[in-house]
């Protein structure tokens, strides 16, 4: 893992006393609210329903044992005991109190984490593949690229009050768990028909009120000129994103307004004079500097054997362990869906006991998904029993990674400010609904937003839904045939919305459809393009299934 | 329609009622509004608390039948719906009304404009 230098250290601790006087200013009276509340969101601290919300950043989504005590330590001290892993990888906590936000602000620096840029007009806290450094297949570990991106991006002075938020997100194979086509910009590690490896440039993509899939802006942008070229892209969207209207702000509107051709051109004449100037080359040796941190463990020489189990250990290790690129290892997830729970949130019992299991099976790191779930990427295929028996015991061996109970769902009303409806128990009663099923669905990426904002990415789900206010009784639409994956999709919007106490049922018809249509081999997904809107959309709304179908 | 008042506690977030002269946590204890002049004039009332940096974000939402309309403000009254063991409702469930019972059916009629 990365580790902060003295300057990063230094930096985060004279932040955090910063923000320390701030709030006092604050309380004093010194500051309004129209004042602070810039100060605030800087600080990753929003104001939602009940209480504060702090948003932590995980950098590409990593975090170590040490860090996993911190967390739980602060959920057990300053909050009500449990914290919510988001779609950007981060950690929020529900409940804070302002007065106690700068202490666990120190809190976290010790452990080299932070807020900073959770919130406001700057590049987001940069996501990765969950899966990097260690998936089969990978081209090149992408973290010390999101690293690199990271630190060029941290209080960059010229991003600093940019149109709007911009997300950026890494990956390292040609298998998309990274999201890529739906992010402001993202970064692919590709290999050109030389065999050297560079990197694919995508932007445009995003959520929201306007979904977008991002296109391929530079098709193999040279190592040493990462930085120059992603500075480029800033540059233009900085100076051309608009700030007129909100809801145009993105630098989607602006790469689709344009087109690829001329944001290219665009992009092309700023980056050309970046390296003229000779500013922001990415020289080999501070990228093995970078890289050395993200090493790989010494790996040992394993036989490629599965353990054997009963009949819980052999459904978990079905979903839930994935294949590596190490004979002897698995990467494993950890759901955080248990059936009927609270999608992402975690424990403080949970986080203490995660991080005991990784030492006690030496593992030097784990990670969050934007699925909202944890990976552990390095496991001995021969630890696997008692792994899972652990994790039984911390309530954290369900078996449904990737299946129709592993759904994504924002705070939504329960928690959000800006929701219109309620995204967890609608989770909950879909989760409840489908996984005695589940493992006979097969694949469904099911994802719930509780407002047009999108955190739920529901343009992105097999089967999306959205939470709308109608009249305030809350509505949900739903759309299928999305997928952030390397076959991306924007999902399709079916029709009129389904009430509170109807949209479990309508997702359970349209699965029940496809289980009668699917041809062999086929996903939900794969049904659904061939056949398109019309049977599902039948179903949804209580018809027969046609027979011509 | 019938309103009240509620903003958030500055030091900790928590969401408050204005009873008149002073805020509650409780939303028992908030005043209830028949007219517009007269929540006006609480709103107005308030402010001084703004300034003095007692609360934030004041605002009027309405009532029917002695119960938020929407469904936003149960749940700051209430607590969020999936954790009853957090929130107000945990230690001390506001009195005068109970989470609203699911309906049979949707509570408007279904139509094509229902979206963003």
């Amino acid at each position: 893992m990365y580790r902060y230098d003295e300057f990063d250290a230094a930096f985060v601790r004279e932040r955090v006393e910063q923000f320390r006087h701030q709030v006092e200013r604050r309380l004093k009276g010194e500051l309004s609210e129209d004042q602070f509340k810039p100060f605030r969101l800087m600080n990753g601290l929003y104001l939602q329903l009940h209480a504060y919300m702090l948003r932590v950043a995980v950098p590409y989504g990593t975090l170590s044992a040490r860090q996993l005590r911190r967390l739980a330590h602060i959920a057990r001290k300053y909050d009500k005991g449990y914290g919510h892993f988001t779609t950007r990888q981060n950690i929020q906590f529900n409940w804070p109190r302002l007065k106690d936000v700068p202490d666990i602000l120190a809190e976290l620096a010790t452990v080299e984490m932070h807020a900073i840029q959770t919130s406001g007009n700057v590049i987001r806290n940069v996501t990765a593949d969950h899966f990097a450094g260690a998936a089969a297949g990978e081209v090149e570990d992408p973290r010390p690229v999101a690293e690199l991106i990271r630190q060029w991006s941290s209080l960059h002075p010229e991003f600093s009050f940019l149109p709007r938020k911009f997300k950026i997100a890494v990956s390292g194979s040609a298998e998309d768990r990274a999201a890529l086509r739906y992010h402001d910009l993202a970064v692919q590690i590709v290999r050109n028909g030389k065999g050297e490896t560079g990197y694919r440039v995508l932007v445009g993509g995003g959520m929201g009120r306007t979904p977008y899939l991002g296109y391929v802006l530079g098709d193999f942008v040279e190592k040493p000129d990462l930085l120059a070229y992603l500075e480029a892209v800033l540059r233009v969207y900085n100076a051309e994103g608009r700030r007129d209207n909100l809801y145009k702000s993105r630098i989607k509107i602006l790469a689709h307004t344009l087109g690829p051709d001329e944001m290219r051109e665009r992009v092309l004449r700023e980056f050309r004079e970046i390296k003229a100037a000779g500013t922001l080359q990415l020289a080999e040796a501070e990228r093995a500097r970078i890289a050395a941190y993200f090493a790989p463990p010494a790996f040992e020489t394993l036989p490629d054997e599965m353990p054997s189990g009963d009949a819980d250990f052999a459904a978990w290790v079905a979903t839930n362990t994935h294949r590596h690129r190490m004979p002897g290892y698995v990467l494993a997830t950890i759901s955080l869906k248990p059936i009927g729970g609270v999608p992402g949130d975690v424990s403080h019992q949970q986080l203490d006991g995660l991080a005991g299991l990784m030492d006690e099976f030496g593992f030097a790191e784990i990670r969050a998904s934007h699925e909202q779930n944890l990976v552990l990427p390095h496991v001995r295929r021969k630890d696997l029993p008692a792994l899972h028996a652990r994790l039984r015991e911390l309530g954290l061996g369900t078996a449904n990674a990737g299946l129709a109970s592993d759904i994504i769902a924002c705070p939504g009303l329960d928690y959000c400010d800006l929701a219109n409806a309620r995204s967890i128990p609608v989770a909950q009663k879909i989760a409840e609904r489908l996984a005695p099923r589940q493992n006979e669905i097969g694949e469904l990426k099911i994802k719930i937003s509780g407002c047009i904002n999108a955190c739920g990415h529901h343009h992105a789900g097999h089967i999306g839904i959205l939470g709308v206010d109608k009249k305030g009784v809350e509505f949900y639409q739903l759309l299928l045939g999305g997928s952030a994956a390397e076959d991306a999709s924007i999902g399709e919007i079916m029709g009129p919305g389904f009430g509170e106490h109807e949209i479990a049922g309508a997702v359970e018809r349209v699965v029940d459809a496809y289980l009668k249509l699917r041809r062999e081999g086929e996903r939900f997904l794969d049904t659904y393009r061939r056949l398109g809107m019309e049977p599902f959309k039948n179903v949804a709304y209580g018809e027969e299934l046609h027979a011509a179908h | 329609m019938a309103q009240m008042l509620t903003a958030n506690r500055l030091i900790d977030g928590c969401v408050l009622y204005w009873r008149g002269a002073d805020w509650s946590e409780d939303f028992a204890e908030g005043a209830v509004f028949g007219g517009d002049a007269e929540a006006k004039a609480a709103l107005r009332a308030a402010q001084p608390f703004v300034a003095g940096n007692v609360v934030v974000n004041p605002y009027l939402f309405e009532l029917k039948d002695g119960r938020p309309l929407k469904e936003r403000e149960w749940i700051r009254a209430l607590g969020p719906s999936v954790r009853p063991d957090l929130g107000k409702q945990a230690d001390n469930p506001p009195s005068g009304f109970a989470r609203r019972a699911a309906p049979d059916k949707p509570a408007v009629e279904r139509d094509d404009d229902v979206s963003i």
